[in-house]
């Protein structure tokens, strides 16, 4: 298969060139090239150190999409445990900044976020796990993914991170999920997820009293919930992020005001405008057109990430394929519809369009392992 | 291990799965989609407002307040241009060291410092307050040079009200302060809210007061897009501000300087009038304030000496108190004109029927005594007037009854308000038994009852009637205009600020039912009083002739004690009403001042001078003189052996 040439550029290009997936190269250009149109209205001093974090991330996909899946799966239990271990250890010495306590000082310059590295290592350790026990699957198996689920989302829950501990619980859960989780669980989770949902809904007003105390949330994560129910019992606090970001996007009407003539965005009424509430800024200059342009070009990514699973030589990429490109769906899905008011405020950025270098690397590396699934097929 | 060649069920089930996941994707992206429709095409609108909502706002630009000139044009209250000192607290890190760092090149005195932080407490929407007004310009230039060394302090031009004449009409032309919290209820139920926003100063008193929303002008708006911190990032539109209207005043303020310094250092009030149309000539209160002292905020020092605080009740002069409108007194005498168009009306007295004046008059057991011993003799209601006769006035109070009296004299607008144009008018007291019953109400029928001996005194000008000198000066406009009383009005035109002038006409209130030749008679014995009766020193030698009354109000009850009129606080109230000339007349007023005595003595000559200044255009500047012989004179004053039922009635009436 591998056959010693002399190098020439073009040849050394098409080397390059050959892992990635050209759909999904396009795509991602697409929406890079979009997140750079948009940082350059939100925060223009910050797109030369994104250009350096996008250049960073497409070397790391480029990396991950050459390294055959097998062998990535084969190494998931190592990453699973280092993990853990920095997980423990950021509860231990971690750096607590913005109230919580989530990155891990290594030397002078380094420092990292190990919930990161868990959005990446859980789905690949769960896939290595039915991988490994793929002609035996019953719910044995479900529970040990459960507990191999549990530790991780726990530690980062307790940092408090709540939006990373939901990213890598849901990318847990779609593995499960794929894997063939009776439809008699899957349904009833649904349902009661619905069901808790619709009963906030209802009864939001007498849960929100400040002497009640939720089972396992925090108080801030109570405070996020019942600021979604009603935005207005805190106008300036934690609400006036979703009121802003509302006003953002219906003021953006269908073709918006135009590129950096945002008012919310640029008069500073709308907080974290080049971070999490980035979609508020592409809503409002570029309207439901360019809100449309964005779904559309994520839908062809989810599209082009399920016809990879589909075509993928083993379970075990079907597997992971299909669950990265579901975490895909859900950091948009809880993004937009946080910052349309649809959701609780969570720290969950807009993928690959929200300027931060931990999510781009990550989502990138994600994006690496759907080329890397579809590099094997080719391949084999 | 290598499955793709097994057929496996799990790779079934995957398909499934992964179609229902395909599916729930896309369910989502439905729902996104929809949101956004809704929120971007549906509620367009009202999050366009929003957003429009968030990123203007509009500031108020204050307009220029009017100026009020006299009849003349002469300039009573203008506004100037000064720079002001002003420190931004939220800037400053230490404010006692930045005072006092300024304080070393530009006099910053205690009470300067003392206002500035009365400011701040009080004006919480404003973030800067000046800390020194009015600088010169060198102290200007002094602070430029240092000026990097301060942040948060600047120098700004500010407009200020200025009186320039001082104290000169200080209680007709009022004075303008900062808007209090009262103030701001009054502007919200007027629903000015909106007009007033940015407005630091209001009318308190005066004109300034009274023609407050002619004055103040109109605000407008400058709308500026402004951050979410409310930075201004730049002007998008401005509506000008409408400057105030200006206001000229009917008053000469020439001849109100002539009755200022007239009154000297007597306590009183004077009303001077046009008869004919109601307008205010002059209009003294005398002591008068500064004006100007209120403007940028009064010290305490300059209240605690206008409140009189910590002077003793029976030393206080009340410079704050318009005598002219706001203080009523008993007329004493100079009711007695009125009495008599009310007994010539009435049918109770004919212009040639005399009546013996023995030296006074019994009613039951009590006696009311002349001042003349012995006597006027046989009376008429021409020598009653001019010589004052007591008795006379006894028997025909008597005879009116007091509603009689009240009904009729009520015409002249006695013991109602006159409608002036000067804020806080009182309405005085016009007794009568249903005014009685009212005013004791709370203490019972015994009290509340009219008693026949009351109604002897009031005749005279004397127990429960109280007026104001405006009153008394329309009064007396009224008999000169044959019985039309006009409105007094201290404000000839509003000038707006394109130079149209709107003069109000003058407002007939109401007509005195009388017949012509009664009023005449009564003209024609004020006319002599001037000249052969009680007010006959005073005008000595007046090229024109003035048809006058004096009247001398009792004050103190002195109980059997003889009369010292060495206790200045004791002495009665001299009062002088007058109009002039009699063949046109030209001029009417009333003269009041607060235990000045005889009428004669103090409250003619002032009203001489007024006369002569306006009629002469003779500018004479000292105090009238009192005329103390003319006490010699037999003046109608009430006994004052005999024990007036009421204290100090001037106090009742307020």
């Amino acid at each position: 298969m591998n056959h010693r040439r002399r190098f020439h550029v073009t040849q050394l290009f098409s080397a390059l060139i050959r892992p990635l997936d050209p759909y999904l190269l396009l795509i991602l250009v697409a929406l890079l090239v979009y997140a750079t149109i948009i940082i350059e209205s939100a925060a223009p001093e910050l797109l030369a150190k994104q250009f350096m974090n996008i250049l960073l991330s497409l070397l790391g996909m480029w990396v991950v999409a050459i390294i055959p899946t097998r062998r990535l799966l084969s190494l998931s239990p190592l990453f699973y445990i280092v993990g853990v271990a920095l997980l423990i250890a950021v509860n231990l010495f971690g750096t607590v900044s913005k109230g919580a306590q989530r990155w891990l000082d290594i030397g002078t310059f380094l420092r990292i976020q190990p919930s990161e590295i868990m959005k990446i290592a859980v789905p690949l350790t769960l896939t290595w796990f039915f991988q490994k026990r793929e002609h035996a699957i019953s719910w044995l198996e479900f529970l040990g993914a459960a507990l191999l689920l549990v530790g991780p989302i726990y530690l980062i829950a307790k940092q408090p991170d709540l939006g990373t501990a939901i990213l890598v619980c849901s990318s847990g859960l779609f593995v499960i999920f794929f894997a063939g989780l009776s439809w008699k669980l899957v349904v009833p989770v649904v349902l009661a997820g619905a069901v808790a949902i619709f009963a906030i809904g209802v009864f939001g007003d007498q849960l929100c009293q400040p002497d009640v105390k939720w089972l396992g949330l925090k108080s801030y994560q109570k405070e996020r919930v019942c600021t979604l129910l009603d935005p207005e019992r805190d106008k300036l606090g934690k609400g006036f992020h979703t009121i802003q970001s509302t006003i953002a996007i219906g003021s953006g009407g269908f073709v918006g005001k135009g590129w950096k003539q945002g008012t919310q965005t640029h008069l500073a009424f709308l907080p974290e405008r080049h971070t999490d509430f980035v979609f508020a800024v592409l809503s409002e200059e570029f309207g439901l057109v360019g809100v449309l342009v964005l779904l559309g070009l994520y839908m062809a990514l989810l599209a082009r990430g399920f016809m990879i699973a589909v075509n993928a030589p083993t379970f075990g990429a079907k597997l992971l394929a299909s669950s990265t490109t579901m975490v895909f769906f859900t950091y948009l899905f809880v993004n937009i519809g946080m910052v349309s008011g649809i959701l609780p405020v969570v720290g969950v950025p807009l993928p690959f369009i929200s300027y931060g270098g931990t999510a781009i690397v990550t989502l990138c590396l994600g994006v690496g392992i759907l080329m890397g699934i579809r590099r094997d097929k080719q391949e084999r | 291990m290598k499955t793709f060649n097994e057929p496996n069920e799990n790779v079934g089930r995957f398909y499934i799965r992964l179609f229902a996941a395909a599916l729930f994707v896309f369910a989502g992206c439905i729902l996104l989609a929809l949101r956004l429709y809704s929120l971007q095409v549906k509620s367009y609108t009202h999050y366009l407002d929003l957003a429009e909502g968030n990123r203007i706002s509009m500031l108020p630009i204050v307009p220029q307040r009017g100026n009020i000139v006299d009849r003349n044009g002469v300039v009573l209250a203008r506004n100037f241009v000064a720079y002001t000192l002003e420190i931004t607290p939220s800037l400053v890190v230490n404010l006692e060291k930045t005072i006092k760092d300024l304080s070393e090149f530009i006099a910053i005195e205690q009470k300067d410092q003392q206002r500035f932080h009365n400011f701040l407490r009080d004006n919480k929407r404003l973030d800067s307050a000046p800390i020194r007004t009015r600088l010169s310009d060198e102290e200007v230039a002094r602070f430029m040079g240092q000026r990097y060394r301060f942040v948060g302090v600047d120098v700004q031009a500010r407009l200020f009200r200025d009186y320039p004449n001082g104290t000169l009409g200080s209680h007709l032309i009022g004075y303008i302060s900062r808007i209090s919290d009262h103030d701001a209820e009054e502007i919200e139920a007027r629903d000015e809210a909106a007009n007033y926003r940015g407005s630091m100063y209001i009318g308190k008193s005066g004109v300034e007061a009274t023609y407050e929303v002619d004055l103040h002008g109109i605000t407008g708006l400058e709308h500026v897009e402004n951050t979410a911190g409310g930075k201004v990032v730049r002007s998008l539109k401005t509506e000008p501000a409408t400057p105030g209207n200006d206001i000229e005043l009917s008053v000469d303020i020439e001849l109100q300087k002539v009755a200022e310094t007239a009154f000297g250092e007597r306590r009183g009030g004077l009303v001077a009038l046009d008869p004919s149309s109601g307008e205010v000539l002059a209009l003294v209160s005398m002591p008068t304030f500064d004006p100007n002292l209120f403007v940028d905020g009064i010290s305490s020092q300059d209240w605690k000496m206008l409140n009189e605080i910590g002077v003793p009740k029976e030393r206080q002069n009340k410079p704050l108190l318009n005598r002219a409108v706001a203080s009523a007194y008993p007329p004493g005498s100079t009711i007695k004109p009125f009495m008599a168009l009310a007994g010539l009306n009435a049918g109770k007295r004919t212009l040639t029927q005399k009546i013996n004046d023995p030296g006074g008059f019994w009613y039951g057991s009590n006696y009311f005594k002349d001042d003349k011993k012995g006597g006027h003799g046989l009376v008429d209601i021409y020598k009653s007037i001019v010589v004052s006769c007591n008795t006379y006035y006894y028997i025909l109070a008597n005879d009116l009854g007091i509603d009689g009296i009240a009904s009729f004299i009520g015409q002249f607008g006695l013991g109602s308000r006159t409608g002036i144009d000067i804020p806080d008018e009182k309405e005085g007291v016009l007794p009568s038994t249903a005014w009685k019953r009212k005013r004791f109400a709370k203490q019972g029928p015994l009290f509340q009852k009219w008693y026949g001996g009351e109604t002897i005194s009031v005749g005279i000008g004397q127990g429960y009637n109280a007026y104001t000198p405006a009153q008394m000066a329309s009064a007396m406009a009224t008999i000169a205009n044959d019985g039309k009383r006009m409105r007094p009005r201290v404000v000839r035109a509003v000038i707006d600020s394109h130079g149209q002038r709107q003069e109000p006409p003058p407002e007939l209130v109401q007509e005195v039912a009388s017949k012509p030749e009664y009023m005449a008679a009564v003209r024609q014995a004020l006319d002599d009083v001037t000249r052969y009766g009680t007010a006959t020193r005073a005008f000595l030698g007046a090229p024109y002739r003035a048809g006058g009354k004096t009247g001398t109000a009792q004050v103190y009850s002195l109980k059997g004690q003889t009369y010292d009129k060495s206790e200045e606080r004791k002495r009665d109230h001299s009062w002088f009403i007058a109009y002039a000339p009699i063949e046109q007349p030209r001029i009417a007023l009333a003269v009041m001042v607060e235990n000045g005595g005889f009428g004669a003595v103090s409250a003619a000559p002032i009203a001489r001078q007024v006369l002569d200044a306006f009629l002469l255009e003779k500018r004479i500047d000292k105090p009238a003189p009192e005329d103390t012989e003319a006490e010699a004179e037999d003046e109608g004053s009430d006994d004052h052996s005999n024990d007036g039922a009421h204290v100090r009635p001037e106090e009742e009436a307020r």
